[in-house]
């Protein structure tokens, strides 16, 4: 995978990844539409389809809401690296079908802006030097759900 | 050999003798909670998994709480799913938008006693942990999932316990303490790890101030917070439920616990600054002046919390320019808040006073603040953009130093 890295800084809590006001959306489309808007309202329509978001430590703290990843995966985010995620919003968007990569570093050697490539079969990021950073493999039962488009599509072809 | 209330937890819900720290695990689910605003989400999940019929609907609850009354045609929509969907699985356990704040009225009217699994499509479902239970929060197709299978996967987590001693000050409450904590662990400081508040300092608490600590474990990311049960407990309990409880204890020599001492006695009364919860500073230290003060929430919107405020607001008046908002948690509060003539404080005192509803806490529904406006609140998020205006500025607190504030228009403490 390749794409345009768009930086944030640590503790992204998922109210500034979709305001509360609008939970009273369930569907990409709207939701999408206010991805991020708590620090760049014109984020949903700077991020193009395979852009990557690159954050520090704790991305994705606060509220339970699903709402979050699933604004990410309406933009067209095709994973999240991060120094660390928090734990709901690590379940919801592995659920939702939102690759989460933490990659200790990661913050060191991208900036705003930079192109990106993903290696997710070998676990490998590279920056457009050539510099490179591993993460941590994800298992395949995770790949597959991601595949899928979340779990509930994932369960549903298995029955 | 020896392992911490979570893991005994855990173990009897997944039917095992013991799990360890670490152990990915399937527990069966005691309560399901879900409310008007991430229950649609649930809903439409479950919808597609193609399953007719929740596993228990006898153990599933449902409180309208986050939009009452419905502030626009998008939640009347979501309070219409909501309410279709609790008929058509004929869900008894259900409160429509009279009756109050989900972590409130869970454990006041029996759903919650100690020993049990607890999941809630809402973060501050850690709460319930005051009573001596695992209660978590999960997203909403995994609760879609627990309403198919009443079950889910989870990770045993290690265990922070937070040994508390020390007599607190006049005018220093539990929520003074935890956002010390919280200021000295950091927003991820206890990340995917149960939150046990322990030592005399806790022992010597009301079950609404191990609430107030419970609650705010996900602001350092903990899975869960956590208070062992006592006498004070199962007073509570057996008061509220019928239900059968089974009460766990920590093991001191557990391989998978971190001890953490906090001693008390010298705390002054503390404020968490703009925007995060682990920005904490003594309220001495600040100096700002309020648009608005919020004094409700789950974390404190407790009988106790408006008391130990209209003490403060009694014969006084708010001060001009500032608008202050007071948000009982539950209809039981209001009801006691209306005996004890603390709502005519209030009143008097020129507080507008709500009906039992989330409020301006996550800024989609009333209260909402516009840009450059400062907010003083009492509950438990103050990110950017929390309350409304992402160009707003939001502090939190304890219920008495919002009431001192509201009378001087700025941020103080109560003498």
């Amino acid at each position: 995978m390749k794409g345009t890295a768009w930086k944030f800084g640590n503790d992204i809590d998922t109210d500034i990844i979709v305001p509360g006001r609008y939970l009273i959306y369930t569907d990409e489309e709207r939701l999408s539409k206010h991805c991020m808007e708590g620090l760049d309202d014109k984020f949903s329509e700077k991020c193009k389809k395979g852009d990557f978001i690159v954050a520090g430590k704790n991305f994705g703290c606060g509220s339970s809401r699903e709402h979050a990843p699933i604004a990410i995966k309406g933009v067209g985010i095709s994973a999240v690296i991060a120094e660390s995620f928090a734990r709901i919003f690590y379940r919801n968007a592995t659920n939702v079908g939102v690759p989460l990569l933490e990659a200790p570093g990661i913050t060191d050697i991208v900036e705003n802006g930079d192109e990106i490539e993903v290696d997710m079969d070998n676990g490998i990021i590279k920056t457009k030097t050539g510099e490179e950073i591993t993460f941590k493999k994800l298992p395949p039962f995770m790949l597959e759900i991601l595949e899928k488009g979340g779990l509930i599509q994932y369960l549903k072809e298995k029955r | 050999m020896s392992s911490t209330m979570s893991e005994k937890i855990l173990a009897k819900a997944s039917g095992n003798d013991k799990v360890e720290a670490g152990d990915i695990i399937i527990a069966n689910i005691d309560v399901a909670m879900t409310h008007d605003l991430t229950g649609p989400l649930a809903v439409e999940s479950f919808q597609k998994i193609g399953v007719e019929k929740v596993w228990d609907p006898s153990k599933i609850v449902i409180p309208f709480d986050h939009q009452v009354p419905a502030d626009s045609i998008d939640s009347a929509n979501n309070h219409i799913i909501m309410r279709d969907f609790v008929k058509k699985q004929n869900i008894k356990n259900f409160y429509d938008v009279n009756a109050g704040v989900c972590h409130q009225i869970l454990p006041e009217l029996g759903h919650v006693v100690p020993g049990e699994v607890i999941v809630g499509a809402d973060s501050h479902t850690c709460t319930h942990g005051a009573l001596g239970a695992f209660s978590t929060g999960i997203g909403s197709t995994d609760m879609a999932m627990v309403f198919a299978e009443g079950n889910l996967w989870f990770k045993v987590p290690e265990t922070n316990r937070f040994e508390i001693n020390g007599e607190l000050k006049d005018n220093v409450y539990a929520k003074d303490v935890i956002l010390n904590i919280i200021g000295q662990m950091g927003a991820d400081g206890s990340t995917y790890k149960a939150c046990e508040f322990a030592g005399q300092t806790v022992r010597d608490m009301s079950i609404s101030d191990r609430m107030v600590l419970c609650n705010m474990a996900i602001e350092m990311g903990g899975k869960t917070g956590l208070v062992e049960p006592d006498k004070k407990t199962i007073e509570y309990v057996e008061k509220r439920s019928t239900k059968a409880y089974k009460i766990f204890k920590t093991d001191l020599d557990a391989a998978s616990l971190d001890m953490i001492n906090i001693d008390v006695s010298d705390l002054e009364p503390q404020v968490a600054c703009p925007n995060n919860v682990d920005n904490v500073k003594a309220v001495s230290e600040v100096d700002e002046e309020i648009d608005q003060v919020f004094l409700g929430s789950c974390t404190n919107g407790r009988i106790s919390d408006l008391r130990d405020a209209a003490k403060i607001l009694k014969g006084k008046q708010i001060a001009k320019g500032t608008r202050m908002l007071v948000i009982p948690a539950s209809k039981e509060v209001y009801s006691k808040a209306l005996d004890e003539g603390l709502i005519r404080i209030f009143v008097d005192a020129g507080a507008l006073v709500s009906a039992p509803c989330c409020g301006p806490c996550l800024g989609g529904h009333t209260g909402i603040i516009g840009p450059g406006e400062v907010s003083l609140s009492t509950s438990n998020r103050n990110f950017k953009g929390r309350q409304g205006s992402p160009d707003g500025k939001v502090y939190l607190s304890s219920a008495a130093v919002a009431a001192a504030s509201a009378i001087e228009g700025r941020i103080v403490a109560p003498e």
